[in-house]
């Protein structure tokens, strides 16, 4: 499956990457290459199969409903790229 | 002395031969020596380092030391360190200083080993040669013009260059196992779900697993012993009673069964790879192994599936990088689609962006079908291989590379042509396996290595095996003259 410019767009766009328009071509060209290496899967039938989602098939454990984490809230900000008032502050959403 | 191993480091301290003080200031030495060309540590931790020293002294002067009270090790990159930077091998880190440590960290610290530094590594553990690193690549310490492998190849090389005495590890393709062959030192990846997850920064989930590069497969046990066992903070951590991993490695080899997977021995291996695994061979018959061949049919499926699941889980995984709330900022965004496209098209090197977006597209509307889904399914074939594999057989045994450490930018101009490098090892991680590999020859200089493979959590006897091996061989005790 060859992938196009256009292609490479919307999945930088679902995946929130800025690529330059410089780069693009490249990026569609080596991930076709990776696309096509994938592929071979598409030669067996693996109609009878059933998807393995974890090596041993296990589900997620669960916990009891109880309070455990301790507010951390200081040592969290301390290493943000920037806060107010314990908020993290990011570009304006709504005007 | 700074060539031995854990467990001979721990005899000389309890001998009052050396301290723990005496023994991490060489190493720092040593580091600050040889580091600048092997670029192994991208971050030194010099007072903590002599603090904890200090501390393990003191524990062992009352009586309180473990078999790693004072060892000097180092930690791959990717495990979050308290207060310590925990960059990932990313811009997109750099400048991240983690609040918490890692379980394996938190251990490794309770039972008294000291931290020299953190090691260089792939981008988001995203590489098997160590070039994708925004520190730039490691330099093999056999031939500083090849690559350690990767994705663990500072922690590789600090081991085989004598920059500590252990360190730590991840492994999601042979990210642990490759690096310890092009290094010529032991490395395990344990059974997924052996040792937790909490605080290493996930690549793939389902694949993820941490283990020990080391001198030898004891002191691979020995920190094992310390790391491996259940914890509530990771929900995919196995509950299972701990375990010595040391208690079976004086067992005899007498009965043991152990396969050869016809497609680990066919085209692609070099025929000097063949003899050298032919001479392994030879010496574990002659301390009691029978051997036979198997098949693993489904093995040349494992890449293909492997760059299906891993970049999907990645994509996923690495989407919590927005530039909001730590790690790097893109430059005056002008709205919040801008502060996150640039600061993750800023932050992240280009190798990473590409498992992100194939990952994207496998997972997008009208593609699930075709690439995940179908992934799954053969994640399932690779299992039953090994499944009926281990009907006839204990063990798999085979090479971990196809060849020794290649140049540095031999081959990283195609993705494709790197993903390859894993095919022996990558099966391993779909089926959830534990797997080593460790020294099985020397070619043209340059070390290389065998797998050995088990059941699930059959970590005691692949480390039995490997012990074995090495009471009767030498080649994990070569060092390369750097």
């Amino acid at each position: 499956m060859a992938l196009d410019n256009t292609d490479v767009e919307k999945i930088a766009h679902l995946a929130r990457l800025q690529i330059s328009e410089s780069d693009t071509l490249e990026v569609a060209q080596r991930i076709t290459n990776i696309l096509d290496m994938i592929d071979q899967m598409q030669d067996v039938d693996t109609s009878a199969v059933t998807p393995m989602a974890h090596p041993f098939d296990a589900s997620q454990r669960l916990r009891p409903d109880v309070v455990t984490e301790t507010d951390q809230r200081d040592d969290y900000q301390k290493i943000a790229p920037a806060t107010q008032d314990g908020l993290y502050l990011v570009p304006k959403v709504i005007e | 002395m700074l060539s031995k191993t854990v467990a001979e480091l721990a005899t000389a301290l309890a001998n009052k031969d050396v301290s723990s003080v005496e023994l991490t200031q060489a190493y720092l030495d040593r580091i600050a020596q040889l580091n600048p060309a092997l670029n192994a540590y991208v971050t030194l931790t010099p007072e903590r380092a002599l603090a904890q020293a200090a501390a393990a002294d003191a524990a062992r002067a009352a009586g309180q030391a473990t078999p790693l009270t004072g060892i000097p090790i180092a930690h791959k990159d990717i495990f979050c360190t308290r207060d310590v930077l925990t960059a990932c091998g990313s811009r997109m880190l750099a400048n991240f200083t983690s609040p918490y440590d890692a379980c394996v960290v938190e251990r490794l610290q309770a039972a008294g080993a000291v931290m020299l530094g953190k090691t260089n590594m792939d981008e988001f553990a995203m590489g098997s040669s160590n070039e994708t690193s925004h520190f730039g690549p490691v330099h093999n310490p056999w031939d500083q013009a090849r690559v350690p492998g990767g994705s663990s190849g500072g922690s590789a090389a600090a081991v085989a260059a004598d920059l500590c005495a252990m360190a730590t590890g991840t492994d999601t393709g042979g990210s642990i196992r490759q690096p310890a062959s092009f290094c010529g030192i032991t490395g395990l990846k344990p059974t997924y779900g052996r040792v937790s997850r909490w605080g290493m920064i996930a690549f793939a989930s389902s694949l993820d697993q941490a283990g020990p590069l080391s001198k030898s497969a004891e002191d691979a046990a020995l920190m094992m012993n310390v790391i491996a066992g259940a914890d509530a903070r990771d929900s995919t951590c196995l509950d299972i009673p701990a375990e010595d991993f040391t208690a079976q490695l004086s067992k005899p080899l007498t009965g043991l069964r152990i396969g050869l997977p016809r497609e680990h021995f066919s085209s692609g291996l070099s025929t000097s790879v063949q003899e050298i695994l032919q001479l392994a061979i030879r010496k574990l018959e002659s301390l009691g192994a029978t051997f036979r061949d198997i098949e693993l049919p489904n093995n040349h499926l494992s890449v293909p599936a492997y760059y299906v699941i891993a970049p999907a889980e990645a994509s996923a995984n690495l989407s919590r990088f927005d530039g909001a709330r730590f790690g790097y900022r893109c430059e005056n965004p002008v709205n919040l689609e801008d502060m996150y496209k640039r600061s993750r098209g800023e932050g992240f090197g280009d190798e990473v962006k590409r498992r992100i977006m194939v990952g994207t597209y496998a997972l997008s509307a009208g593609y699930y079908d075709a690439y995940y889904k179908k992934a799954q399914k053969i994640r399932r074939l690779i299992k039953e291989d090994f499944d009926t594999a281990f009907k006839d057989v204990d063990l798999i045994l085979g090479p971990t590379s196809p060849h020794t450490a290649f140049k540095l930018g031999e081959k990283n101009s195609d993705p494709v042509t790197m993903y390859l490098e894993d095919i022996y090892t990558i099966a391993v991680n779909l089926a959830g396996l534990p797997g080593m590999s460790l020294p099985a020859g020397m070619l043209g200089g340059l070390p290389i290595g065998m797998q050995l493979v088990g059941p699930a959590l059959s970590e005691s006897r692949l480390l039995n095996v490997a012990h074995q091996f090495q009471l009767h061989t030498d080649w994990h005790t070569q060092r390369p003259e750097v």
